[in-house]
């Protein structure tokens, strides 16, 4: 998939982009309106949960011509022991 | 018989739509299938220099929609084929002269003693898109391994499910099998993998489809072209027939023979 030069192949490149841009356009969501969701999604989450905001992964996955909105988001060990 | 209305899109400009719709019309003539082609881009006539019927307009579709004419004066017949006729579009009205509704009561007209109707819609998603498919039992999505056509043909297709108008099927043109071997053009599958559609068929790229224009002739009658038979399967394929699709790796000339003796593909 690579040539001499290290460089990816240009069909390639050209589905990652598309598989990118395709997802944005069939959800009317730009890339900054994302950041923005996932911003008040982990507030949201954070009023009751304690989550580690560096490991969150939160973006659009295309399942044939649905779209769905994929959220991992790891929870911060809580010792349950803590007070005793 | 009670037409089947086949409406060919594309969002994008340039990728074929006309081509296409000649070609398709065609192989279907031939088949014994008696067909009406509507040009459906009012003020950008084209349909009938690709079908080499440029010199026999008398009326277009405007003048029927606006009573000059009856539907049947404005039928162009194909004197090539038995049964192929070219209801032109009017090149000196602006689109807004037509509206679904008209392109709906056309059709239903043509509907019992026509087997296929095939629109060409303009390119865009506006007014002239909108005529075109009002009337569809089926469409057509036309586009190239290319992103920008690509990206145009996953709006049309979300119009047409917004629309409700049916599944759409892919027609994927000019595809370069060189080119995709070397990973340089998105191949049918990464297309389908996009698009996420049925695919009912794949047209390499061929000059002869260029020199069929020139003349008036379209690829279809010619035998050896291998677009010329992509187009047919797919018009084979319309009619309800199973045909494989074409295996476009394969080479021709000696390089060709000597990779398939080599096992290198």
């Amino acid at each position: 998939m690579f040539n001499f030069f290290g460089k990816k192949r240009s069909a390639e490149s050209a589905k990652e982009r598309l598989q990118l841009v395709l997802v944005h356009d069939r959800t009317d969501l730009t890339p900054a309106q994302l950041e923005a969701l996932k911003d008040e999604l982990l507030k949201a989450i954070s009023r009751y949960i304690d989550i580690d905001p560096e490991a969150v992964q939160i973006g659009l996955e295309r399942d044939g011509r649905s779209q769905r909105l994929v959220a991992d988001i790891p929870l911060r060990n809580v010792s349950r022991h803590r007070a005793g | 018989m009670t037409a089947q209305v086949i409406t060919v899109t594309s969002g994008k400009g340039g990728v074929g739509k006309t081509t296409a719709v000649a070609n398709l019309a065609t192989a279907l003539a031939l088949d014994g299938r008696k067909v009406v082609c509507i040009d459906g881009d009012i003020g950008l006539r084209n349909l009938d220099v690709v079908m080499g019927l440029e010199n026999r307009i008398v009326y277009d579709i405007v003048d029927v929609i606006e009573g000059r004419c009856k539907l049947k004066q404005a039928m162009i017949r194909d004197k090539h084929y038995p049964d192929m006729y070219l209801i032109p579009a009017a090149q000196t009205r602006d689109k807004n002269a037509v509206s679904p509704s008209d392109m709906i009561r056309i059709c239903n007209d043509l509907r019992p003693d026509t087997d296929f109707v095939i629109i060409d819609s303009p390119a865009g998603i506006e007014r002239g898109f909108r005529n075109a498919i009002a009337a569809a039992d089926r469409v057509l999505v036309v586009t190239n391994p290319e992103v920008s056509a690509v990206r145009d043909a996953d709006r049309v297709v979300g119009i047409l499910e917004a629309e409700e108008k049916g599944n759409p099927s892919l027609i994927l043109n000019r595809l370069n099998p060189i080119l995709v071997k070397n990973n340089d053009m998105l191949s049918a599958e990464d297309v389908l993998d996009l698009l996420g559609i049925h695919l009912i068929g794949v047209v390499p790229e061929d000059e002869s489809v260029i020199i069929g224009s020139n003349r008036g002739a379209p690829v279809v009658t010619d035998p050896k072209s291998r677009a010329g038979q992509a187009f047919r399967n797919i018009a084979k394929r319309i009619q309800g027939n199973n045909v494989p699709f074409m295996d476009l790796d394969q080479q021709s000339g000696l390089w060709g023979a000597i990779q398939k003796l080599t096992g290198r593909k």
